[in-house]
This record gives structure tokens, sequence and C-alpha cells, in this order.
């Protein structure tokens, strides 16, 4: 399949892509949609559930109120129109992970609609329609037991576990996104990223991809430019992370060129991403899918949250990801190229918070972007696992400003912090690392480096100062890096230039 | 020890019953015993149970007695049995709302009622047989089987919670509690000579009963006075948080309505007939000895003071074709939980065959003719292209008998009508004729779709048979419906010389 695409800067001299997203986000509550049950990740398979979540026959839902807060709040920070009555519905399909025959959901009543939200992709900002916000309940999960694929055909036989089943799930589903051309795999990924950064400010959830906290169905169409339609698209479901968001939308875009260069029709069709090839393989086609005969819940009463309620958490919204970073650009007097490498890197609250810690902005960006990324980047993990918090960083930027270290002496001082054994402050003492002031051990060492080198101290004599370096770099290497490089060659020149 | 006979318990009212375990009597244990008694000499021919456990029932009551003997503080209801219809899920006892599909399904938990019941310190005898997952009007539609009409026993005993209505009936259980979808506790309690009582939607919790309609269920009591419907219904109303539907709402003062009908003043009382119900130009399909007690009825309450007038509510014409595409469409969605994957019947999961396959064996196997008959009907309703047309007209339909209902009560305190525009008829006269079956719940439907309170009460006999009355009124006047049957039941018992009560259990006894 992979080696008949169409290569993809080809693709766009032909065809115009059109992508939307439906995005399911479990809500971080304590305590499932419908029932008290716990929410935590891990637990053992269905320890965390009861008749209602099971849909054992007799049980009724009641709705958390947290989560319809949660996702009246998502709703404000995507700019959406809040319902002031909104309904649950009931969608019905038979499979073994809806204990109840149905998932409780919302259709054409939603809780929140028309919003939006601005992406930036390099330099350009794409505006991205969003058309509703629901609330529903999740699934349980199937686990395929046995064959080789963990999928369910091959498999001996099948497990259910509903821990899953009944936590509150958001859906946030945008309107098709057109005019975004060749850039339509990274304002995909960007859409993701951006609406990751709004629910991790909102706290509604924790967001983690990989543990299937955000969860993308993404569809991609392509029509051929100028054409007044749009093509038919295709659903790929469950894409769990961003890089994965991007490469899906490249991958359909690639493989539906070949099939319209053929001739042939794109089928209507949900999809599966695969991680390990970065393609994409039919699931079920939607020209035969099921009817879901949604209609309204008749066991939960409708939601009317009053306009008032609505406005107090309007206005407890925290600052969101946009304004923020332009505020932080602003105080940290960089450019927003600069600030996207901040992005890109995950960095911007790791240096907001060393900033609040007390670094220059500055030395903070220097020390994530560098230091502390190049290490990140050697451990293959990202920043914020690193085993060193902003407070930290902070406090061994201090030291260096203080003249307590230096730069290479910071960087040993950090060894000592990833690898447990304190703070910086206390690392710098039990290594022995603070800077050597103009002991007797210093001036021993600078005329010991003058007179090791008659020549190169001949030369700085003769006029030549910057051969000063080789003697600085003498002295350096004798006390191991301890002393501070400014001080030497002050040292070396009062003693050779006489100044 | 008492001097009461283990006839006399059996034929006693539940709240004579219970007055006697205070003033001490009778034991809780005596009273249990003579009702399984009764149940192990007569269910055989009767059928009203589905399951009967003795020996948790004598154990229930010895324990209400040595907390009595201990001097504990103990409510009206402490020590009297009573029966559940097997709809009402029970920890640990079998729950099968008729179907094979849940055959040995022990529920862990208890419905809001059933808990509320048993913290009340009442017996449970046993849960009593109902037509398959409450569909039905004659309890035919049950999988395990027949139950007979204690008056007539070829005759059926109503339904769905026929189980409910035979028992008590035939003096198997003092009281017992049943579920009303489109009139499931008023035509049983009608065609067995019962008080039964359909209380206003969402002032008894749901929480527990097995859903046919979701938004149509409640469940109600049955009895053989109207004082024992009043405080069986004060039992298990009031606010349940794990029902979203649950009125939010003080229990509602039942009881005392009851107790101030019996006296008879209905003066004042502004009474509607309904005319779409078997009045002028709506007589077809009523028997004409229902309506002769019916009109009797009325005038008796005019005798007691009462206005009565005529009131047109033309919509409910309409009530049958739109509870037919309504419950269903609520039940294809909430029966679609039985798949055989998590409890209850599984058939075909043999190895050589795939999940789809095993959900629908097991559901094939699982569902008798009339579920599926709904289930399909439902679905069908529900789709996507016929969904406007079928189930959102149907629910226009609803806001337009709601609308008469609102309308009537700017004239009216209650309406009234025949529970059944018919008597008990043979057991399997309409098995093959669906459509004659539904017609039975014709006067019944409209209270339902409204979710209005509604009682039926017995208003004398024609054929040897019981005939009922109903009594409608606005929502949360539940009191009214009390107030109203009391007086009813007073005036007729003073008309006859005896109660209805005595004759129960015997077509031959029975007044005339």
């Amino acid at each position: 399949m992979t080696d008949t695409l169409v290569d993809y800067d080809e693709v766009l001299t032909r065809y115009e892509p059109l992508i939307g997203l439906e995005t399911h986000v479990e809500l971080g509550t304590a305590s499932k949609m419908f029932c008290g049950c716990s929410t935590t990740f891990g637990a053992e398979p269905n320890t965390q559930t009861c008749p209602v979540c099971l849909g054992l026959p007799g049980s009724l839902p009641v709705v958390n109120a947290v989560a319809i807060e949660s996702t009246i709040r998502i709703g404000l920070a995507l700019g959406c129109r809040i319902a002031s009555w909104s309904r649950f519905a009931r969608k019905n399909y038979f499979y073994p992970d809806i204990p109840k025959g149905f998932q409780t959901s919302q259709y054409d009543e939603p809780l929140c609609t028309a919003g939006h939200l601005d992406v930036e992709v390099d330099g350009e900002t794409y505006r991205v329609e969003i058309e509703r916000v629901h609330i529903e309940e999740d699934t349980g999960k199937n686990l395929h037991v046995g064959g080789a694929t963990g999928r369910i055909h091959g498999a001996d036989h099948s497990l259910v576990d509903y821990n899953r089943a009944g936590i509150p799930l958001v859906e946030i589903v945008t309107r098709p996104i057109p005019g975004t051309g060749a850039k339509a795999p990274e304002v995909a990924k960007a859409y993701v990223t951006e609406l990751r950064e709004i629910l991790l400010a909102l706290g509604v959830s924790e967001v983690r991809m990989e543990q299937g906290n955000l969860r993308s169905d993404v569809n991609t169409s392509l029509a051929p430019i100028g054409s007044l339609e749009w093509g038919t698209r295709t659903e790929t479901k469950n894409v769990n992370s961003l890089r994965s968001v991007e490469r899906s939308v490249r991958f359909e875009m690639r493989r539906q060129a070949v099939v319209l260069d053929a001739g042939q029709r794109v089928v209507q069709e949900t999809r599966h991403f695969h991680e390990d090839t970065g393609s994409t393989s039919e699931g079920r086609s939607k020209e035969e899918a099921t009817d879901y005969r949604y209609f309204p819940e008749p066991d939960l009463v409708p939601l009317a949250p009053d306009e008032e309620w609505i406005e107090k958490l309007r206005a407890a919204l925290p600052e969101l990801p946009a304004a923020r970073r332009a505020r932080l650009r602003d105080e940290w007097g960089i450019s927003p190229t600069e600030m996207a490498w901040l992005v890109n890197a995950g960095a911007v609250e790791l240096v907001s918070d060393t900033v609040a810690a007390g670094a220059d902005p500055a030395d903070a960006r220097k020390w994530w972007l560098g230091e502390l990324a190049r290490r990140a980047n050697d451990a293959s993990t990202d920043l914020g696992e690193l085993a060193v918090t902003p407070a930290q960083v902070a406090e061994l930027i201090g030291l260096v400003s203080a003249g307590t270290i230096n730069d290479q002496l910071a960087r040993q001082a950090l060894d000592g912090v990833l690898a447990g054994e304190g703070d910086p402050a206390a690392v710098v003492e039990s290594r022995g690392l603070a800077v050597m002031g103009e002991s007797d051990e210093l001036v021993a060492a600078v005329d010991a480096a003058i007179e090791g080198n008659p020549d190169v101290a001949e030369k700085v004599r003769g006029g030549k100062v910057q051969a000063i370096g080789a003697l600085v770099g003498a002295v350096m290497k004798t006390t191991r890096g301890k002393a501070d490089a400014a001080t030497v060659k002050r040292m070396l020149e009062e003693r050779l230039i006489g100044s | 020890m008492s001097d009461v006979t283990a006839t006399d318990i059996t034929t006693t009212s539940a709240a004579a019953l219970g007055e006697a375990l205070r003033a001490g009597e009778l034991s809780s244990v005596e009273v249990t015993r003579a009702y399984l008694d009764r149940i192990a000499a007569t269910d055989e021919t009767i059928g009203a149970y589905l399951h009967v456990d003795a020996e948790a029932a004598v154990e229930s009551a010895e324990a209400i007695d040595a907390a009595r003997a201990r001097g504990e503080e103990l409510g009206p209801l402490a020590g009297v049995p009573l029966a559940l219809k097997d709809v009402v899920v029970t920890e640990g006892v079998p729950t099968t709302s008729g179907s094979k599909i849940l055959e040995g399904w022990r529920p862990p938990y208890d419905a809001t009622l059933a808990a509320r019941l048993k913290a009340a310190g009442t017996v449970l005898l046993g849960k009593t047989n109902m037509d398959e997952f409450a569909m039905g009007s004659s309890t035919e539609n049950s999988a395990y089987r027949v139950t007979r009409n204690p008056w007539d026993t070829d005759r059926i005993p109503g339904g769905s919670s026929g189980g409910s209505s035979a028992a008590v009936a035939a003096g198997l259980a003092p009281w017992a509690i049943g579920t009303d979808t489109g009139g499931s506790i008023r035509q049983p309690a009608a065609v067995t000579g019962l008080v039964g009582h359909k209380p206003t939607y969402g002032s008894v919790s749901r929480y527990g009963l097995i859903a046919f309609s979701s938004s149509l269920d409640q469940a109600g009591p049955m009895t053989r006075t109207v004082l024992d419907a009043a405080l069986l219904h004060e039992a298990i109303a009031g606010h349940d948080p794990l029902d979203s539907t649950s009125i939010d709402a003080p229990v509602p003062v039942l009881a005392e309505a009851a107790r101030r009908g019996a006296g008879g003043d209905l003066a004042g009382l502004r009474v509607g007939v309904v005319t779409e119900l078997g009045g002028e130009g709506h007589t077809d399909g009523y028997e004409p000895g229902v309506l002769a007690r019916v009109a009797e009825a009325v005038a008796l309450l005019e005798g007691m003071g009462a206005e009565v007038r005529q009131v047109s509510c033309p919509a409910f014409d309409l009530a049958l074709p739109a509870y037919y595409l309504i419950a269903p469409s609520e039940a294809s969605s909430n029966l679609a939980r039985f798949d055989g994957v998590r409890y209850g019947l599984r058939v075909g999961d043999d190895g050589s065959r795939d999940l789809d396959e095993v959900m629908a064996l097991t559901r094939e196997q699982g569902f008798g003719p009339e579920v599926k008959r709904r289930i399909i009907l439902g679905t069908y309703a529900l789709s996507s292209g016929y969904y406007e047309a079928y189930y959102g007209q149907a629910q226009k339909v609803r806001t337009l008998i709601t609308r008469n209902f609102t309308t009537a009560w700017d004239d009216v305190d209650v309406l009234v009508s025949p529970t059944s525009p018919t008597v008990a008829w043979s057991i399997g006269a309409r098995v093959d004729d669906p459509i004659a079956m539904y017609a039975a719940d014709l006067c019944t439907l409209p209270a339902s779709l409204a979710g209005i309170p509604a009682i039926s009460v017995p208003c004398g006999l024609s054929e040897g048979l019981p005939v009922g009355f109903q009594i409608m009124a606005p929502a949360l006047a539940d009191d009214r419906c009390y107030r109203v049957a009391a007086a009813l039941e007073a005036a007729q018992d003073a008309a006859r010389g005896r109660a209805l009560l005595t004759g129960i259990g015997s077509k031959e006894n029975a007044p005339s």
C-alpha cells in the first residue's frame, strides 16, 4: 500500500485537502458521569463498577455536576454559545463494551455550539470553527486474548473491563477546516496541540494522550483544485498522539490521491491508524453504517444551566494559552518565532515557572532550550519528565549569576541534581563545585601557567593579547574548572600587561 | 395467643394487620405463616408467584417480632407481609421481570422502593408473576406460568401486574406492589376487585424497577382497601437522589386523605366524566355492565355532594396509537442491555459462533413473542427517516393529551371513567389478537401519557366479575384520588351492607 502512495507535494498540485476533527477528552472528575464510581486509571479490571455503570437492570443514571461544569468551561474557553436548554440522547448500538446497549450522549441538543479556536502554523493563523462541544460517557474496554494481533479476529476469547465505562467524555467537533492547503497536516496537529493546552489550563483533564485521555478522529478529504464540491471524507479513528494526527492526515491525502488519480471514488468509511507504519487501513464502511436511533434520554431531565452560573464560570476562566503566550512574549521580550520554539519544545510552562522562581527570563530560556533540552533528548524523554524542577533550575541560574559557580560547574551541579543528590546548592557543596576566589591556590595556578608557557606569555607581553586564552585554559585545567575565567584573565593581564 | 383465625388473617386489611401487630394481638410470624400456608395450599391453582422463599420470610418476621419484643420503635407497617412484582430488583432474590432472559439472575442490589419497604419492617413473601417485561394486559405473556383470576380461574387476572393482583385478591398477600406503564396497576386491580393506584410520575423512585418505558413507568400499591393503598404508597414515596426524574417534594399525606374521604362528604368537589372514555358516542368496545356500574358510582359521588359534569378530551382518542409508539420505542432501547454478555441467559456460546450470533441467539431464545413485537415496533419507530413520523408525532400527541388535562383542571377537580372497558376475559381469548389486547388499556393510557395520578377502585360487579372505577387528578394531587376513592368505597360498603372484601377469593360468595 505504502509504495503506491502519491508524493505529498504532487498531491498538492492537483488536489485541495479539507480536514475536520472530532476529539474526545476524558474529564478528570473524581467520579464517573452517571454514578459515584472512581475514575482512577490503571485499577484492577472491573473493580471500579456499580449497578449503574454496569447497566444492570433497573439502574438509573444521575448526572455528575462537575462534568457539566467542565464541559461548559471548555465551551466558554472555545468561545461557544452555551445552550440554555440541552438534553441527553441515547445512541443505540450493540457492542459488549457498552453495558446498556446504548451510549448516553448528546445528539441535536448539545451543551455548547458555535465556537472557534485560532491556531498558528509557521507564522500564519488558521481559524478552526468549533461546531459543538457535548458531554457523553466513555465505553468499557475490550481485551482480546490469544491470537497475534490483539484484535478481535483470531482471538481465542475476549474480556471486557468496565472500569472506563461511564467516565465523562467531552466530544469537541470542528466544522470542516478549509484553506489549509499544504499545511493541512500541521494545522490538524496544531489544533489538537492548542486544544490540549487549553484543557490543561482549564484543569479539566490530565490530557495524557498515552492513557487515552484525549483521542481524535481525523476526517480528511481531497477535492480537485478549483472544484466547487468537497470530496468524500474518511474518518481515521482514535488517533492518540500529536505526531500521529499529522501523519494520519498526510497519509490519507497521499492515499486518497491514488484513488482519485485512478478515477475511482473514495469510500466514506472509518479507518484505523497504525503507529508503526504511519498508515491507515479500512475499518467499518459508513455506507453500511448502523442507524443509531438517537432519541432523548428519558431517564435524565434536561440540562438548563442558568445565565448567572454561566457568567460566573466565564468570569472565573483562567488566562488561556494564547493570551498567556502573548503576555509572556511581551514580558520576556522575545519574538513570536522564539515563542514558537518554546511551545514546540513544550517549555512555556517550565520557563514561566523558572522565571517565577526568580530566574532571569533569558537565562531560563537558555537553560530549558539548551542544556536541559539536550539532556531530555539524550534520555529520549520530554522536558517535563526530567528529574529537575523549575525551582531547581532557577536556583542553578542564581548560583551562576552570583558567581558561586560558572557554566561548566553548573552543568556538573545539574548532573548531581538529576542523579537525585539534592538541590543545586547542596550539590555544589557536596561535590565541592564552588568557584575559587583570588586565593593563594589560584595565584599559584596563574603563576604556574605563566611559568609553564613562557612562549605564550611572551606573545601576550608583546601585544598579542588574544593569546591569553591559552593561559586561561591552562589555569582552568589545573583548577578543574573551578576558577572563574574572568578573574583568571584579569589576574593574567595584571601580571603580563600590567594594566 | 390471639383468637384470630388463619382465614381472618388472610382476609384482614393490611392496615388492620398492622394495628393488631402493634397491639401485640398477632405476631409477624403468625401472620406470615398464615399467608405462606395459604400460598402453599392455593398458589398451584392461582399461579400468582414466581418465587416464594418461606424460610427467608419467616426469618424476617421473627426478626421483627424480636425487635418489637425488645421494645424497639417500629413503623406502622412493621411485620406486615407483602408481595413485590418481579420487575422490582431485590438483592439476592431472583428477579426475572417475567422473562427467560433473566432466569437465575440474583441482583446485587435493592430497588429504592424495596429498600424502603425493608426498612419499614415489611416481610417479603415473594415475587409475583407478570407479563414479560411488563408488556401485556393479561399476564399471559409471562415466560413462566399462567396466572388465574381468583374470581373465576378460567379468566385472566389482568396485567401486567397480574401476579400481584391475583395474590392480593386470592388472599395470598395482604397487599402488593405493582408497576404501571399504561395501566398495569389499575387494569389488573379493576378486574380482580382491588384498589390500585398509579402515582404521579416521579413521585415514586424508579431506581431498581426493570425499565419498560422510562418516561411512563411508575410503581404503586395494589390493595384491598383505599386506606391500605394510601399507607403502602406513603411508604414507597419520596425523593430519591438515585432517580433523576424523581420529584423533590415532600411525601404526600395520603392515608389522612383516605380517612377523610371515608367520611363521605364530597360537597363542592367538581367531578368530570370523560366523554371519550365510554361516554356518549364512545361506547364501542365497552361492556354495558361496566358502563352501568360506572354510572352508578358517579351517582354515588353526586349523592355525596359532588358536582358532576361531562368533560370532553378529544386527544384521548389518539392515546392508544401514541402509547404504542412511545412505549415500544423506549423499550427497544431499554431492553438492548439483555445481550447475554454480563448476566442472565447466554445462548450458543460454544466457540463456533461470533459475538453478533451469540447476542442474536440469546435474544431470539430469551425474549417472548410480545417482547419481540414491541422491540421491532420501537426500533422501526426510532429509525432514521421514520423518527419524526412516528416517535416525533407520538410525542406531539402526548403534549395534546396533557393539554386536554390541563384545560379540564380549570373546570373540575378530578376526572373519572371506567378503568377497563370490560371485565376479566377468558384465558386465551385475546392472545392471537394484539390489538384487542392493547384495547384493554384504552382508559388508563391518558393518565400514563400525562404523568398524572390515577386510581382504580372497585365499583361493583358485572356478570359476577369486578368492575373498576378510575379517578384521575392533577399531578401531585394523588391525595385527591385517595379521598374520592375512599368516599366511593365507603358509600358502596354502606349501600351493600358489607365490604366487597369479604367475598374475595370465591365467586359464589361475591356480593351481587
